[in-house]
C-alpha cells in the first residue's frame, strides 16, 4: 500500500474516516479469493449429490443416461422403487428407522446411566472403569464380526427369537457398543453441570432416581441429542454386522438391501437405485442440518479441553 | 484430619459422621417414591421371567455352561438392584451386561475360533458329521420292501406314518427314528392314514411341498448304519442304505462300494483315507496354531497379507493427512470475519458429511464407472480410464473419494479449534513483528494440534477399519488372482477378514479370526504408541 505520501504530507484531513472507493483488487486480496475457493468447494461438495438427484429423476434411467444432468424430470423411478417384487424397499426403510431409532434411544439411555455414575459418584474401580471405556472403544465390534456371527448362531439354537436373522439380535449387538466413546462424550458434558444442583435437589428430598431423570437428563439434553444422532447415523451406515445377521430380505436394512440391489443390477437400473438413495439420505441429512450446531459443539467439546 | 487419632473428640466425630451417613441413606431410600419402586419391581420381574424361561430351555437342552452363566447373571442382577447400597452398580449394570457379552466376550471368542478349523465343512460336532456323511451317501436298496406311506405334519415338521409289508404301523421323522404306534386310524386295507395330534397331508399339499418331503429321511433305528426311509412320490417309502458304514469303536468310515477305509483324524477333524483323500463334511476341532502357520507360512497367503497390511496403514495415514490438510486449509480460508456468506459455504461443505457414507461410496462407484460413469464420459470426453479396476488408479480413487467424505469433518473440527485460540496471541505476535505465516506456523498450528491430535488419532483408527468405503467402492478389487485367499489390491485388513469369512463358497472362520487377532495386535500397538504421545490417559480424573 502506498503509505509514503501520507508521511510526506501529513494533514488532518487524512485521519477523517471516509468510505474508501470500491477497488476490485483490494476486495479480491481481502475476501474475493476466498469466494473463489468457496465456489470450487461448493461444486466439489454438492456435485455428487446433484448427480444422484438428477439420476433419480430420469425415467427408466441407466448409468449412461444419468450423465445428462436434469435432461428429463419424472418421478417414475420413485414409483418403481416401491413396486419391486424382489427388493422390499419400504420394508428396508421401516427396518432402518426402527433399528436405528431403538438402538440410538438405547445407546443414549445406557450411556447416560453410566456417565451419571462416573460423573457424580465416587467408587472403587471408577478410574479403572473409565480407562476400560477408553480402551474398549479402540477395538471396534467390527473386528469380532466372525465371533458375533457364531455367537448369534449359537443363540439361534436355543432362542430363535433373538438369534441370527432377527432384528432384536442385531439391536443387542449394537447396544454392546453403547458404553464407550458415547459415555466418554457424555461424561465430559455431565461434569460441566454443577454438582450444587444435585445437592440442592437432595436437600429438597429428591432421591437419586428423581434427580437423574427429572433434573440431570434435562440439563444435558444437547449432548443426548448429539449422541443419539451420531448413534442413529452410525447404525444407518452400518453394513458389516447387519449384512451377516439379517438374512431374509424383508428384515434387512437400507445399507444391506441397497448394496445388494446395486451389486445385482448396477448400470441397468441406476435411476431406481438413485431414487432409493435420495429417499434414504433425506431424513438423515435433514436431522443433521437441523442439529448441526449441537454436533459441531459436541465434536469440538471432545477435543478442546 | 488434623487431630490425633484415638482422642475422645475424634471418636465422637466419627460416630456423628456415621449417624449422618445412615440418616442420609434412610432419607434416600424413603424418598425414592412408590412409583420408582413399582417400575423397578416390574422391570426386574420381566427380566427374571425371561431368565427363568431361558433356564428351562437350557435345562432341557442340557447346556450346563450357558445355564450356569444365565443363572449367575440373573442372581447378580437381582442382588444389585434389591440391596440398598452399591448405587453406582445400579447405574452401570445395564450397559455393562451388553458390553461384556457383545464386545468383550466376542473378542475372547474370536481368539478361541482362531485356534479351530471352524468353517465350511467343519462347522459342527463329530456326531453331526457322521450322520450327515451317512445320510448323503444313501442309495435306494434294490428290491427293498415297499412301505405304504402317509405324510403327517405337526408344527411345520413332516413325519412319516408307515405301514410295513407285515402290517405293523410306525411313525418317525428326520430327528426321531421310527417307533411303533397303536392308536393310528386305518383304512379298509389296513394302511394307516392318520394319527391323533398330527394333520394328514392331502395330495395337493404333497404336490405343493414335494421337494421338502423328498428331502426327508427317517432313520429306521438309532443306529445310522441301519439306513432310513425316503419317498420319491409321497405315497410309498423305500429303504435307503448308505454306502458308508461307520464303526464307532475303530473310528473308521468304510465305503462298502469301493472298499476304501477312511480313518478318523482328530487333528484335522475329518475322516481321511490312506491316499490322503478326505470325506466332507468334517467337524470342528482345535488345531492350535495351524491358522497362524497358514497365514504366515503359506507363500500365497503371506504375500497378500503383507501387502494388505501395508496398504491398510498407507490408506489410513493418507486419509487422515489429506482430509486434515484440506479441512485445515478451508478452515483458515473461511475463518475471516470480513467475508460474507460464510454460512452458505459452510452448510454446502457439510453436505458430504451428512450424506450417509455407504450411499456416497455407491454413488461414486457409479460416477467412476469406466464405461458409463460421469467422470469418464463427460469430464474426460468418453475416455475409458479404469478408475476402479487398475491397481494404482483404484487406490487413488479410494483416497480421493475418502477426501470428499472426510474433509467436512476436519473442516468443522479445525474451525472450532481455530476459534478457540485467543485473539490476543495473534495480536501480541503481530506487535512483536511476526508475519502471518510465522504466526500460523509457530503459534496457531501447535495450539491447534494439541486440541485436534486426539481426533486425528481417532480418525486414523476409524479409517484403519473403514470397511464400507473399500467394500462398496471397489469391493477390494482388482482381485489378486495369484493369492491363496479372496483378496484384492485395495482390500484392507478388515475387508479381507470379511471376505475370507463370509464371501464365496468356502468360508474359513478360523483363518478369518486369526487375521482378526492380527488386527487386534496392530490396533493395540498403534493405541499404545498414540497414548504415549497424547498423554490422554493422564488427563482422566
Amino acid at each position: 500500500m502506498a503509505i509514503a505520501p501520507s508521511i510526506a504530507a501529513p494533514s488532518d484531513t487524512d485521519y477523517i474516516p471516509v468510505k474508501r472507493p470500491f477497488s476490485f483488487g483490494r476486495w479480491f486480496r481481502a475476501t474475493g479469493w476466498r469466494h473463489l475457493i468457496g465456489a470450487v468447494m461448493v461444486v466439489f461438495s454438492a456435485f455428487p449429490l446433484l448427480y444422484v438427484l438428477s439420476a433419480s429423476l430420469h425415467p427408466g434411467g441407466t448409468l449412461i443416461t444419468a450423465n445428462g444432468l436434469f435432461s428429463q424430470i419424472d418421478l417414475g423411478s420413485y414409483v418403481t422403487l416401491f413396486n419391486l417384487p424382489q427388493q422390499p424397499y419400504a420394508d428396508w426403510y421401516a427396518n432402518t428407522l426402527l433399528i436405528g431409532g431403538i438402538t440410538s434411544a438405547g445407546t443414549v439411555f445406557l450411556g447416560a446411566l453410566a456417565a451419571y455414575s462416573f460423573s457424580r459418584m465416587r467408587f472403587t474401580g471408577r478410574r479403572a472403569g473409565l480407562l476400560m471405556l477408553v480402551l474398549v472403544q479402540m477395538f471396534p465390534q467390527l473386528l469380532a464380526v466372525v465371533a458375533i456371527f457364531l455367537l448369534l448362531n449359537g443363540i439361534s439354537d436355543i432362542f430363535p427369537a433373538i438369534g441370527l436373522d432377527t432384528q432384536i439380535g442385531l439391536i443387542m449387538v449394537y447396544l454392546g457398543g453403547a458404553l464407550g466413546v458415547n459415555t466418554y462424550l457424555m461424561y465430559g458434558f455431565f461434569n460441566t453441570i454443577p454438582a450444587s444442583i444435585d445437592e440442592a435437589a437432595k436437600l429438597d428430598g429428591a432421591g437419586h432416581a428423581r434427580i437423574f431423570f427429572t433434573i440431570i437428563l434435562r440439563l444435558v439434553a444437547p449432548i443426548l441429542a448429539v449422541v443419539g444422532l451420531l448413534s442413529f447415523v452410525g447404525t444407518t451406515n452400518e453394513f458389516v454386522i447387519a449384512s451377516i445377521v439379517l438374512i431374509t430380505p424383508e428384515k434387512q436394512t437400507l445399507a444391506v438391501g441397497l448394496y445388494q440391489f446395486v451389486s445385482q443390477e448396477f448400470s441397468s437400473n441406476y435411476s431406481v437405485f438413485a431414487a432409493g438413495a435420495v429417499l434414504a439420505a433425506l431424513p438423515v441429512m435433514a436431522l443433521f442440518l437441523w442439529l448441526q450446531k449441537y454436533i459441531v459443539g459436541g465434536l469440538t467439546a471432545g477435543s478442546v479441553k | 484430619m488434623m487431630t490425633t487419632p484415638g482422642t475422645g473428640h475424634d471418636r465422637a466425630q466419627i460416630v456423628a459422621a456415621k449417624r449422618q451417613r445412615q440418616a442420609s441413606r434412610i432419607a434416600e431410600a424413603a424418598s425414592a417414591g412408590i412409583k420408582v419402586l413399582l417400575v423397578k419391581v416390574l422391570v426386574l420381574g420381566i427380566v427374571d421371567a425371561i431368565s427363568v424361561y431361558a433356564l428351562f430351555v437350557l435345562f432341557a437342552k442340557q447346556d450346563w455352561l450357558v445355564f450356569g452363566l444365565v443363572l449367575v447373571v440373573t442372581v447378580a442382577v437381582n442382588w444389585i438392584y434389591f440391596r440398598v447400597k452399591g448405587l453406582p452398580a445400579k447405574y452401570l449394570t445395564p450397559g455393562l451386561i451388553f458390553l461384556l457379552i457383545f464386545q468383550i466376550f466376542v473378542v475372547g471368542y474370536s481368539g478361541y475360533i482362531a485356534f479351530t478349523n471352524y468353517g465350511t465343512g467343519h462347522n459342527s460336532t463329530k456326531d453331526d458329521a457322521v450322520s450327515s456323511l451317512i445320510l448323503s451317501a444313501q442309495e435306494r436298496v434294490p428290491d427293498s420292501p415297499t412301505y405304504a406311506l402317509t405324510v403327517l405334519e405337526q408344527a411345520g415338521v413332516y413325519s412319516f406314518l408307515v405301514t410295513d409289508p407285515d402290517g405293523d404301523i410306525s411313525v418317525g421323522n428326520a430327528d426321531s427314528p421310527l417307533k411303533t404306534v397303536t392308536d393310528a386310524e386305518t383304512d379298509g386295507s389296513g394302511q394307516a392314514v392318520g394319527l391323533p395330534g398330527y394333520s394328514t397331508l392331502n395330495f395337493a399339499d404333497i404336490v405343493a411341498n414335494q421337494e421338502a418331503i423328498a428331502a426327508v429321511a427317517v432313520p429306521l433305528s438309532d443306529d445310522p448304519n441301519d439306513g432310513s426311509l425316503r419317498t420319491p412320490d409321497g405315497s410309498a417309502a423305500y429303504l435307503y442304505l448308505s454306502d458308508l458304514v461307520y464303526d464307532e469303536a475303530a473310528g473308521t468310515m468304510t465305503n462298502t462300494g469301493t472298499g476304501v477305509v477312511y480313518t478318523e483324524d482328530p487333528s484335522q477333524g475329518s475322516f481321511v483315507a490312506a491316499d490322503g483323500s478326505e470325506l466332507q463334511p468334517g467337524w470342528k476341532v482345535e488345531v492350535g496354531l495351524a491358522n497362524f502357520a497358514k497365514a504366515f507360512g503359506t507363500d500365497s497367503i503371506r504375500g497378500p497379507l503383507i501387502s494388505v497390511t501395508l496398504w491398510t496403514f498407507a490408506f489410513a495415514f493418507l486419509s487422515v493427512a489429506t482430509t486434515f490438510a484440506l479441512g485445515l486449509f478451508l478452515a483458515i480460508v473461511f475463518n475471516d470475519l470480513r467475508m460474507r456468506g460464510r454460512n452458505v459455504y459452510r452448510v454446502v461443505m457439510i453436505l458430504p458429511y451428512a450424506f450417509p457414507a455407504f450411499l456416497s461410496a455407491l454413488v461414486w462407484a457409479g460416477m467412476l464407472n469406466p464405461q458409463f460413469g460421469f467422470i469418464n464420459q463427460v469430464l474426460f470426453g468418453g475416455a475409458e480410464i479404469p478408475w476402479l479396476t487398475n491397481e494404482w488408479l483404484a487406490k487413488f480413487s479410494i483416497i480421493f473419494v475418502n477426501l470428499w467424505l472426510g474433509f467436512p469433518y476436519m473442516f468443522l473440527v479445525c474451525t472450532g479449534a481455530l476459534q478457540s485460540i485467543p485473539g490476543e496471541l495473534q495480536e501480541a505476535a503481530t506487535v512483536d513483528g511476526a508475519k502471518p505465516w510465522q504466526v500460523f506456523r509457530l503459534i496457531k498450528l501447535p495450539l491447534l494440534l494439541v486440541s485436534v491430535s486426539p481426533l486425528l488419532i481417532a480418525s486414523f483408527a476409524f479409517n484403519f477399519n473403514n470397511f464400507n468405503l473399500i467394500y462398496m467402492l471397489t469391493n477390494g478389487g482388482p482381485r489378486d488372482v495369484t493369492a491363496g485367499v479372496n483378496v484384492g489390491a485395495t482390500d484392507i485388513l478388515i475387508s479381507m477378514v470379511y471376505k475370507v469369512a463370509f464371501v464365496g463358497a468356502s468360508r474359513d472362520y478360523g483363518l478369518a479370526s486369526a487375521f482378526s487377532i492380527l488386527i487386534f495386535v496392530l490396533v493395540a500397538l498403534v493405541s499404545i504408541i498414540s497414548f504415549r504421545q497424547t498423554k490422554a490417559l493422564e488427563e482422566l480424573n
